[in-house]
C-alpha cells in the first residue's frame, strides 16, 4: 500500500491573527492522515498561491474570519488559474455571512465551512474531493 | 458521556474525581449520608456519565461540603467585601452603591458610521464607549495601505489620523465620557489621538477617565496583532505607563488581558494564570525602569472573559483578586491599598457563540453575563447574538445592552454583596482555581519571566493544545453545544450588517486630501524626532504626541519607529 497523502496547505490571508481554527484544522488533518503544511499569519493571496505551488499541494484551506474574504478568496483563484492551478481544491474556513457564499462558489471555491463545523466533515469533504478527481500524476 | 464500563454506578469513587477524594476527609454525617442515602440510590439510578467536568475538562465532584473547604479560613482567604483578599470584591457595598459600567464594544466603518453609533449608544443608557478597531488600524497600516486592501472599517473603525479620530468623538465629550479603546501595538499613538481631541475640546487631562488596552503580551499568547519585537514593545507600553501616571492619573493606561487568551482556546484556569503572569511581567520592567509601584500599579486594570460554566468563572474571578493582592503585598510589597485591588472589564465569550440558531446566543450571553456580575466586575460587555456571522446590526447590539439592564434592574442579583460567598462549591472551586493559577505562574516564572516563556512558545502551545481538546471533545460530543452537535433544526438566516468597500475609498479620498493640506515639512521633522528617539532610551510619548498633532498618520508614525525597533514574525505552533 503507498497510496499518495493528501497534501494540505493551511493559509490565514489577510491581517488578522486569529489563528485558534486554522491551527485546529492544521492539527485534526494531520491526525487524519495528511500532510499538512501551515502558512503562519499574514500571508497575501501571492504568498498563498507560490507557495501551494512550490509545496504542490492538493487543497488550500483558508481561515478568515475579519471580513475580507470576498476580496481575498477571489483573488486567490485568479492567481491560481494564472499558475494553470485552477484544479487545486480551496476551501474556506470562519466567519463568513451566507449572502456571499453564492458568489464565492462561483468563483471556484469548492467548499465554505461555517463556526460549528465538526473537523471530521472537513476531513470526509478533502478525502471525497481528492479521490474522486483524477490524480496528479 | 459514556458511563464508565469499569465503574458504572461511579459508586467507588464517592465524590467523582479521585485525586481531591482521595485529600477529602469527609465527616461523620457525610459518610453516614453516603453510606445510607448515596449507595443505594446510585445502585438504583446510576449518573449520567462517569465524570462530570466543567467546559475546560477540569473535574467537578458531586457535592460540595466542609470536608472540601479543610484548611481554608474565612478571615484569611474570604474575608469582607472592600477589604484584602478581596474576594467578595474590591467595594464595600458593591452593586448597591453603583452598578458596574456598561460598556458596549462598538465600531465599523469609517469615524462618522461608528460616531453615529456611538450616539445612539449613549441615547439607549449606555454609560462608557468602547471603540473597535479596524485590522489596518490595529496592525499599524493606513486606510491607503495595500494590505489594507478589504479589511478597511471591516471589524472595526478606520482611524488613520488625528483628523478621523476628531470625527469619531464629534459631540461626544471627552471631560464626561469614560472611553475603552481596544488597540495594543500602535496603542500609544491612538492614545496620542485621543489625547489631542481631549485637549481640544477642552478636557482636562487630570480628569478624563478611560481604558487602553495597551497589553502586548497577550498579543504575542494569543491574538497575535503585534508589529515590533517583544522588547521595543515593552519598552512602549512602559513609556505609556510613565507618561499616564504623570499627566493622566484617572486614565487606566493597560488592560491586562485574558479575554484573548481563552478565545484562542485557554482553560480558565490559563486565562487566569497567563492575564496575572502578564501583570506581572509589566510590573517588572515598570519597576526597572525606576517607577515606584504604588505609583503606577492602581492604574492597572484587568479583562476577563466570561466563559459558559457559569460557576468556574465565578471562582476565576474570585481567584484572581485574591492572586493579585497576594502578589502586590507579598511579591511587590505595594503599600497603597488601591494598589492591592484587581479591578476589571469583562466581555462574554465570542467563541461561545454559534453562527446555528443564533437566537439561543441571547441566552448563552445572559448566563455569562450574570456570572461576570455574581464575579464582582467593574463593567461589562454581552455580545450581540449575529456575531458568529458579522458585527452586530443596532437590533442585535441593543438586545445585548438589554440583556445587561435586566440582569441589573430585574433578577435582584445587585441587592447584595457577592450572594455566593460561603457557598461549599464556589470556595472550593476559587481554592482550586486559585491553586491552578498559581502552578503555571511559577512555571513562567521559572522559564525567566513571561517574555522569555512567550519566546519558547510556552503559553502558546498550552493553549493549542486545550483548543484542540476542547474541539475534540465537541466533535466526539463528550461536550454538547445546543444546535451545533445536538438539538437541530432549521432556520432562516438572519439580517446582518453589511460594511461595503465604500468605506476603503471614502478613506483613501480623505487620507489623500489630509496629506495635501498638511504640513509636510512640519510632519517630516516630527516624524525624524520620534525616529531619533527611537533610537535612544527616552520616553517616547511626547514624541509621538508631536507627530499626531502635525497629522502624520499612524502608518508613518509605526513606520519611524520600525527602523529601530524591526518587526516581529512568530514560529507558527500547531
Amino acid at each position: 500500500m503507498s497510496e499518495k497523502r493528501i497534501r494540505v496547505l493551511i493559509a490565514k490571508p489577510g491581517l488578522d491573527g486569529h489563528d485558534r481554527g486554522a491551527k485546529i484544522i492544521a492539527r485534526a488533518l494531520r491526525d487524519a492522515g495528511m500532510e499538512v503544511i501551515y502558512t503562519g499569519l499574514r500571508q497575501t493571496p501571492e504568498m498563498i498561491a507560490s507557495a501551494a505551488a512550490q509545496e504542490d499541494v492538493d487543497v488550500i484551506g483558508l481561515s478568515i474570519l475579519s471580513g475580507a474574504h470576498n476580496t481575498l478568496g477571489p483573488r486567490l483563484m485568479e492567481l491560481l488559474r494564472e499558475k494553470g492551478m485552477g484544479d487545486v481544491c480551496v476551501v474556506i474556513g470562519g466567519i463568513i455571512p451566507e449572502a456571499d457564499i453564492p458568489a464565492l462558489k462561483k468563483v471556484g471555491i469548492a467548499e465554505i465551512f461555517l463556526p460549528g463545523t465538526p473537523t471530521q466533515a472537513i476531513v470526509d469533504f478533502i478525502r471525497s474531493r481528492i479521490s474522486a478527481a483524477p490524480s496528479k500524476a | 458521556m459514556p458511563t464508565d464500563p469499569k465503574n458504572p454506578s461511579g459508586a467507588s469513587t464517592i465524590n467523582g474525581t479521585d485525586a481531591v477524594d482521595s485529600r477529602r476527609k469527609p465527616g461523620a454525617a457525610e459518610k453516614s449520608w453516603e453510606e445510607k442515602t448515596l449507595v443505594p440510590t446510585l445502585a438504583k439510578s446510576p449518573e449520567r456519565a462517569s465524570k462530570f467536568t466543567t467546559v475546560s475538562s477540569y473535574p467537578i465532584r458531586r457535592l460540595y461540603t466542609p470536608a472540601d473547604l479543610s484548611g481554608w479560613d474565612e478571615d484569611r482567604d474570604l474575608g469582607l467585601p472592600g477589604e484584602p483578599p478581596y474576594t467578595r470584591g474590591i467595594h464595600p457595598t458593591m452593586y448597591r452603591t453603583r452598578l458596574w459600567t456598561m460598556r458596549q464594544f462598538a465600531g465599523f466603518g469609517t469615524a462618522e458610521d461608528t460616531n453615529q453609533r456611538f450616539r445612539y449608544l449613549l441615547a439607549q443608557g449606555q454609560t462608557g464607549l468602547s471603540v473597535a478597531f479596524d485590522l489596518p488600524t490595529l496592525m499599524g497600516y493606513d486606510s491607503d495601505h495595500a494590505l489594507s486592501e478589504g479589511e478597511v472599517g471591516k471589524c472595526g473603525v478606520a482611524i488613520s489620523s488625528l483628523a478621523d479620530m476628531e470625527v469619531l468623538f464629534d459631540k461626544i465629550p471627552i471631560a464626561d465620557v469614560s472611553t475603552s479603546m481596544t488597540i495594543n501595538s500602535p496603542a500609544a499613538v491612538i492614545w496620542a489621538m485621543y489625547l489631542a481631541v481631549a485637549e481640544k475640546q477642552g478636557a482636562d487631562w487630570k480628569k478624563i477617565a478611560g481604558t487602553l488596552q495597551n497589553d502586548i503580551l497577550k498579543e504575542y499568547i494569543a491574538q497575535k496583532e503585534y508589529i515590533y519585537p517583544p522588547e521595543p514593545s515593552m519598552r512602549l507600553v512602559i513609556d505609556t505607563i510613565e507618561f499616564g501616571a504623570k499627566h493622566t492619573p484617572k486614565f487606566n493606561v493597560i488592560s491586562i488581558s485574558g479575554y484573548h487568551i481563552r478565545e484562542a482556546g485557554s482553560t480558565a484556569i490559563q486565562e487566569l494564570a497567563f492575564t496575572l503572569r502578564d501583570g506581572i511581567e509589566y510590573v517588572d520592567w515598570a519597576l526597572r525602569r525606576g517607577m515606584n509601584i504604588d505609583e503606577f500599579a492602581p492604574r492597572l486594570s484587568f479583562f476577563f472573559n466570561a466563559h459558559s460554566d457559569f460557576f468556574e468563572e465565578i471562582a476565576k474571578y474570585r481567584a484572581a483578586r485574591r492572586i493579585w493582592h497576594k502578589t502586590m503585598t507579598e511579591r511587590y510589597g505595594a503599600k497603597n491599598a488601591r494598589s492591592w485591588a484587581l479591578r476589571f472589564h469583562t466581555q462574554t465569550a465570542g467563541c461561545s457563540l454559534t453562527a446555528q440558531q443564533p437566537y439561543n446566543n441571547v441566552v448563552r450571553t445572559a448566563l455569562q453575563a450574570l456570572a461576570a456580575v455574581l464575579g464582582g466586575t467593574q463593567s461589562l460587555h454581552t455580545n450581540s447574538l449575529d456575531e458568529a456571522w458579522a458585527l452586530p446590526t443596532e437590533f442585535a447590539a441593543t438586545l445585548a445592552l438589554r440583556t445587561q439592564q435586566i440582569i441589573a434592574h430585574e433578577s435582584g442579583v445587585t441587592n447584595t454583596v457577592d450572594p455566593l460567598g460561603g457557598s461549599y462549591f464556589v470556595e472550593a472551586l476559587t481554592n482550586e482555581v486559585e491553586a491552578g493559577a498559581w502552578d503555571y505562574i511559577r512555571k513562567i516564572d521559572a522559564l525567566g519571566g513571561m517574555v522569555a516563556a512567550i519566546e519558547r512558545g510556552y503559553p502558546q502551545r498550552e493553549i493549542a493544545d486545550a483548543a484542540y481538546q476542547y474541539q475534540m471533545e465537541v466533535d466526539r460530543k463528550e461536550k454538547i453545544v445546543v444546535g451545533v452537535n445536538d438539538y437541530f433544526t432549521k432556520e432562516n438566516p438572519l439580517d446582518i450588517l453589511q460594511i461595503d468597500e465604500s468605506v476603503a475609498h471614502r478613506q483613501a479620498e480623505r487620507l489623500a486630501k489630509l496629506r495635501a493640506e498638511r504640513s509636510s515639512d512640519e510632519v517630516a521633522r516630527r516624524l525624524d524626532g520620534l525616529r531619533i528617539a527611537s533610537q535612544g532610551k527616552e520616553n517616547l510619548m511626547p514624541y509621538i504626541y508631536d507627530a499626531v498633532k502635525a497629522y502624520a498618520t499612524l502608518g508613518e508614525i509605526c513606520d519611524a519607529m520600525k527602523v529601530a525597533f524591526g518587526i516581529y514574525d512568530e514560529v507558527a505552533i500547531t
